[in-house]
């Protein structure tokens, strides 16, 4: 354990220097969730009654989901690794005690967590100063903040160990583009980051709330919000737990495989 | 023009070598911007309209805006790596060729990758079209070429913009991005949603109201008569661009290497 939260340590203070990186980020993210809002009231002007959430709710939801980008959105994945793997230089971290799943794990939960950190804070404090319907709202109760702290960690978690298996799944194809690139394409869409998942027809949000993908950001995000509460909330708490626990799994074991089978090729 | 088909049959040779890694990179272009097509279909499966604009109407604005942005990405989008040229001091090379750089620097990236992209806004901008429950005249289908060729323009000017920024930070900047993609991505609904403050910034700042906002009206009958023309103006948004570029260039200082 104590090899891998050095992992996370080193990784963590690494992506701490890029603060200009941070500061055209937050810039360009608060933009976008300008915009995004901006859509949302036409529409929310357009028919009051068919919104799904109420208006504040939404806008804190786009809010937080730009101020957290760093911990959600599936495309951004670690090119090391990928580099790693296609140009051999894995020879290296195999040499090493350690298992390669967990250090990726670790560096790749650093890495999010440290980008987050650096452009949260500005957006947040930003989006709170903003006129009531349009800015961030105050958390319901404290309870659902405390929530909403775990399932925000929860949640990166399950997209974290969900990116893992795309990465592991590089051991066997060797080209990662197009596989990379459909994944993150559907996790884009199903885990609600083009729209959030209470604007989807229920049938089809019923089925879309049970898959992992619900498990990223929708959960957090909702329950910070106040659209999801009791039983819904705890029964979506339960599934973040199992998608982490199932998803972990199967990295775990894709990596034994893929261990037993290696060949680096010279290089 | 010779040599820029030159230089794209190069491109497309190499990359006809790796053939299977291009069509999965197609099909990953055409799903990401699927993406933005199933966000607006699944909004108007709640809501019948949006400041008076109808799910068709929204379509062919979005298949429209679309086909601008990929046309221009197509052709300008070398653009994009200009910052890694200028760190590489690829640009010193280009600079002693007798040759227009704008053109050497359109010529040494040629995305084919794109094409996903640019099928897919054919499918749209041609599914835009039937359902539209416009009434085609000869004037508003040459409206609608104005729009394009606005469109490409316009969008070429903004990616001719975060290039020569490139001279002066070295870096590309991430905010650029906002009037590239982030246009793209919210020019599926007409400008006008956004509120009165986009508009205003979207007509004279940025001329995006002008090859979307302002033809569209004219061509669903509810604008006046000029905004048909409107397009034409957008095109003048490239001269301060084509500046800007120039003033990059002589200010531009190699990185050595």
């Amino acid at each position: 354990m104590r090899k891998y939260l050095a992992f996370f340590r080193l990784r963590f203070s690494m992506d701490l220097q890029y603060r200009a990186a941070a500061f055209a980020g937050v810039i360009t993210q608060f933009a976008w969730g300008t915009m995004e809002i901006l859509m949302f009231r036409a529409f929310y002007q357009a028919d009051a009654s068919a919104f799904p959430m109420s208006f504040q709710a939404t806008a804190s939801y786009v809010w937080m989901q730009q101020a957290f980008l760093a911990l959600f959105m599936a495309w951004m994945m670690e090119n090391d690794i990928f580099d790693a793997i296609l140009n051999g230089n894995i020879a290296y971290e195999l040499c090493r005690p350690i298992n390669i799943y967990r250090m990726w794990f670790a560096r790749s939960l650093a890495n999010r967590f440290a980008k987050a950190l650096l452009r949260c804070l500005p957006i947040l404090l930003t989006a709170m100063l903003l006129p009531a319907p349009y800015g961030l709202m105050m958390p319901v109760n404290p309870e659902a903040f405390l929530l909403f702290f775990l399932t925000l960690l929860l949640g990166t978690g399950v997209t974290v160990s969900f990116c893992m298996l795309i990465y592991m799944t590089t051991f066997f194809t060797i080209s990662p583009m197009g596989i990379r690139m459909i994944a993150i394409s559907g996790v884009e869409f199903l885990s609600g980051a083009v729209i959030p998942l209470p604007f989807f027809p229920d049938k089809i949000r019923h089925v879309l709330e049970l898959l992992p993908f619900a498990s990223m950001q929708n959960v957090p995000l909702r329950i910070y919000s106040g659209d999801l509460t009791g039983a819904c909330m705890w029964q979506a708490v339960f599934l973040q737990v199992f998608w982490l626990a199932a998803l972990t799994l199967a990295g775990e074991f894709l990596n034994m495989l893929a261990m037993k089978r290696i060949t680096v090729q010279g290089g | 023009m010779r040599l820029y088909r030159k230089y794209f049959m190069i491109h497309l040779k190499s990359i006809m070598e790796y053939k299977a890694s291009f069509l999965f990179t197609c099909l990953g272009q055409f799903l990401v911007s699927f993406n933005v097509f199933l966000g607006v279909y699944f909004m108007f499966q709640r809501f019948s309209n949006v400041e008076g604009f109808t799910y068709n109407e929204v379509l062919l604005c979005f298949g429209i805006t679309l086909m601008e942005f990929s046309l221009a990405e197509a052709f300008a989008r070398g653009f994009d790596m200009f910052g890694t040229m200028i760190r590489k001091g690829e640009f010193d090379r280009i600079m002693v060729r007798p040759r227009n750089e704008i053109f050497q620097v359109l010529g040494s990236h040629i995305e084919f990758t794109r094409i996903g992209r640019i099928l897919q806004a054919i499918v749209m901008f041609v599914w835009g079209f039937s359902v539209s429950d416009v009434h085609w005249t000869p004037s508003k289908i040459l409206t609608v070429i104005l729009m394009l060729a606005g469109g490409t323009m316009v969008f070429s000017g903004l990616f001719l913009i975060y290039a020569s920024i490139c001279f002066f930070t070295v870096e590309g900047l991430e905010f650029m991005n906002i009037f590239t993609d982030g246009a793209r991505e919210y020019g599926k609904y007409p400008v006008c949603i956004y509120g009165r403050q986009v508009l205003f910034l979207c007509t004279f700042v940025v001329p995006y109201a002008l090859i979307q906002y302002y033809p569209l009206l004219y061509i669903l009958g509810r604008g006046k008569t000029h905004y048909a023309l409107l397009p034409v103006a957008a095109c003048f948004f490239i001269l301060p661009c084509l500046l800007f570029w120039k003033i990059g260039v002589t200010h531009y200082t190699s990185c050595g290497s």
